[in-house]
């Protein structure tokens, strides 16, 4: 058997990527703003979201959310309360979302990506892995709550680098 | 804990790289892993050697090569590397800096390939 070198040059999530790039040139031909929300559990992306989605909504926009979560569908029951177009990704023990899951879930629901103007990702609860997964949205936001402790970014330096935005969502008043 | 899906990746992408150069094995794979990849060394090791078995990638070596944080300094007009991924600012002058130059890396720069016909082109061992 004979051996050689093959160089190549390969993202190793290149194929994730790829299909990002795809769903981004979607959302910008159409218009549509397309949020990516990371954070830890329990900042409160679904809060945020859920107020957010309501006042989108009351304005006449027109807005879809998928939400990930490893079980229940919780999440997505008190985003739908907004009025909003809704999904719940069930990952089953996965800490993120990847492209694909988001291509189909929006397939999978019939949404017509044409007649959005807001598209929502609330990313499953974790500042570790959804870092290295583009999901084609055109801004990360990344929430803080600082009564986790304020010192969140310097802890998880790669998704707080990686956002666009970064949303301050709890904090203790200084004693006075 | 996402290198387990990593690992499923690398495999993926690099065997079917094998397979189009007419390969039968890989013995090694080479990898370009950034400081701000968002990937540990270790987990990602433990997860290819489990994803690799029953594939043309069996028992391969991963050869990694860790590349830190540079960023580009204004203020200095050159590029700095860094130690760590807790500080973005310039190790001369103090300036923090958000123009990365390197250290998002997770790719696969090149592959030991094994099989009847693949050193036609290229010998490794001329």
């Amino acid at each position: 058997m004979e051996t050689r070198l093959l160089a190549i040059r390969a993202g190793v999530l290149s194929k994730n990527d790829e299909l990002a790039a795809t769903l981004r040139e979607r959302f910008d031909a159409n218009g549509v703003l397309a949020l990516n929300f990371v954070s830890s559990p329990g900042t409160g992306k679904t809060a945020w979201l859920e107020a957010t989605l309501r006042a989108l909504v009351q304005r006449g926009q027109r807005v879809a959310a998928l939400v990930g979560d490893l079980e229940t569908d919780n999440d997505a029951r008190r985003l739908a309360r907004s009025g909003a177009a809704v999904r719940q990704i069930l990952t089953h023990g996965n800490c993120h979302l990847e492209a694909e899951w988001v291509r189909n879930h929006i397939s999978a629901a019939g949404w017509n990506i044409a007649e959005l103007d807001y598209f929502f990702i609330e990313n499953v609860g974790n500042l570790v892995c959804p870092a290295s997964y583009d999901l084609g949205e055109q801004l990360r936001v990344v929430l803080l709550a600082s009564t986790e402790g304020e010192d969140k970014p310097l802890k998880y330096p790669v998704i707080f680098n990686s956002a666009d935005v970064a949303i301050i969502t709890k904090w203790i008043s200084p004693p006075l | 804990m996402h290198e387990l899906s990593i690992a499923m990746q690398l495999v993926d992408v690099a065997a079917r790289a094998a397979e189009d150069a007419g390969a039968e094995r890989v013995s090694v794979v080479r990898l370009r892993l950034g400081a701000l990849s968002g990937v540990v060394r270790d987990a990602l090791e433990f997860s290819f050697a489990i994803v690799a078995a029953d594939t043309a990638l069996a028992g391969a070596q991963l050869q990694i090569e860790e590349l830190p944080l540079v960023i580009y300094c204004v203020p200095c007009a050159r590029k700095a590397t860094l130690v760590g991924i807790s500080s973005f600012r310039c190790p001369s002058c103090n300036t923090p800096s958000g123009d990365i130059r390197q250290g998002r890396e997770l790719e696969i720069v090149g592959l030991e390939i094994m099989g009847a016909g693949v050193a036609q082109q290229q010998p490794l061992h001329p």
